[in-house]
């Protein structure tokens, strides 16, 4: 005889769980979380370099997730900004424990930002909270505006999104309308900042918006 | 590798609840699967048999119970499901918002059998 009994419980149960614990953390020592979503080569450790250029006014700290290689901590090293790896040596997104696991080999520092780039997927990273605060979304002109239909979650959690490459939108015929309205579909109040993360053109509006996130 | 951490967490707390009630054997996780999610039944099917191994979950089904995402138009109300690479109403043609109906991953129940009494 088999019985049916009742669950109701999410999967995601366990790491929404940490996650919360680790909110509690941040909240507590006044650090603002920033977990920066994208595909591979969208431009986040670019779209990172021009946003950190701009918010000097407390501390920061850096969580670089890759599947492996330390490229882009190295590279946040040498502009001396504090910058940590987590290697998922496969995994294709960042998870709580991951996060959880890190910060207590850092020295959190007390009314900081804590930008955390997270591995290059705009699948998986979207269902996993971290502590986060806020996500922000990079999405560039060059993978296309179909993005916010083909992968709708990502733009659904994202508190903004920043459009990278828009000097090159022309040549890839780049249909910025329809972008835009996919993103509002998804996410009516995340603003969308069209940007040249090489550049820094446009970087200044982020930054503003990231400050007035922060409160 | 999508699917292989939730599948994790998925027998994690299938074993727990079960472990709860007593169970000897399970014979089926009913999971509630949002479409927005993105899960595979054949992946989480492959990832279920490896990590459920050992274990009084394996060998259990996993029936899915899809939910299909839901637009809401702003203008009419209509609560309807997109077309490919459109979130226009269909009654009005408005642009439509996404809610949460989509976003469900859940185990709603399990089905189990007990040790003999």
């Amino acid at each position: 005889m088999s019985d049916r009994i009742a669950v109701k419980r999410a999967v995601y149960e366990e790491n929404d769980r940490q996650a919360a614990l680790l909110h509690e953390i941040f909240a507590a020592k006044d650090i603002f979380v920033v977990n920066i979503l994208g595909g591979p080569g969208a431009g986040k450790t670019s779209s990172l370099k021009q946003i950190l250029a701009r918010i000097k006014d407390r501390p920061v700290s850096v969580i670089e997730g890759d599947i492996t290689s330390d490229i882009d901590t190295r590279a946040l090293k040498d502009l001396g900004i504090e910058a940590y790896q987590i290697e998922t040596g496969g995994d294709c997104h960042l998870n709580a424990p991951m996060i959880d696991a890190i910060v207590k080999r850092m020295s959190l520092k007390p009314k900081s930002w804590l930008f955390i780039e997270n591995i290059g997927n705009l699948v998986c990273p979207a269902e996993f909270v971290i502590g986060e605060d806020v996500k922000i979304l990079v999405s560039s002109t060059a993978e296309g505006a179909d993005k916010p239909y083909k992968y709708p979650l990502a733009f659904q959690k994202a508190a903004a999104v920043i459009l990278t490459k828009e000097d090159i939108a022309p040549y890839v015929k780049f249909d910025e309308a329809y972008f835009r309205a996919g993103v509002k579909a998804l996410n009516p109040d995340a603003p969308v900042f069209g940007v040249n993360a090489l550049s820094g053109e446009g970087f200044d509006a982020v930054s503003a918006w990231l400050r007035n996130a922060r409160g | 590798m999508h699917e292989a951490s939730v599948t994790e967490a998925l027998v994690k707390l299938a074993l727990e609840s079960a472990t709860k009630e007593g169970a000897k054997k399970v014979t089926a996780i009913n999971l509630v699967v949002g479409e927005t999610t993105g899960y595979m039944k054949e992946s989480l099917d492959f990832y279920f048999r490896i990590f459920s191994k050992g274990s009084i979950l394996e060998g259990a089904a996993l029936n899915v119970d899809y939910v299909k995402a839901k637009i809401k138009c702003p203008a009419c109300g209509l609560l309807f499901e997109r077309k490919r690479f459109s979130f226009d109403c269909p009654q009005c043609g408005a642009q439509g918002v996404m809610t949460s109906f989509g976003n469900e991953f859940y185990i709603d129940t399990i089905d189990i059998e007990r040790e003999e009494a």
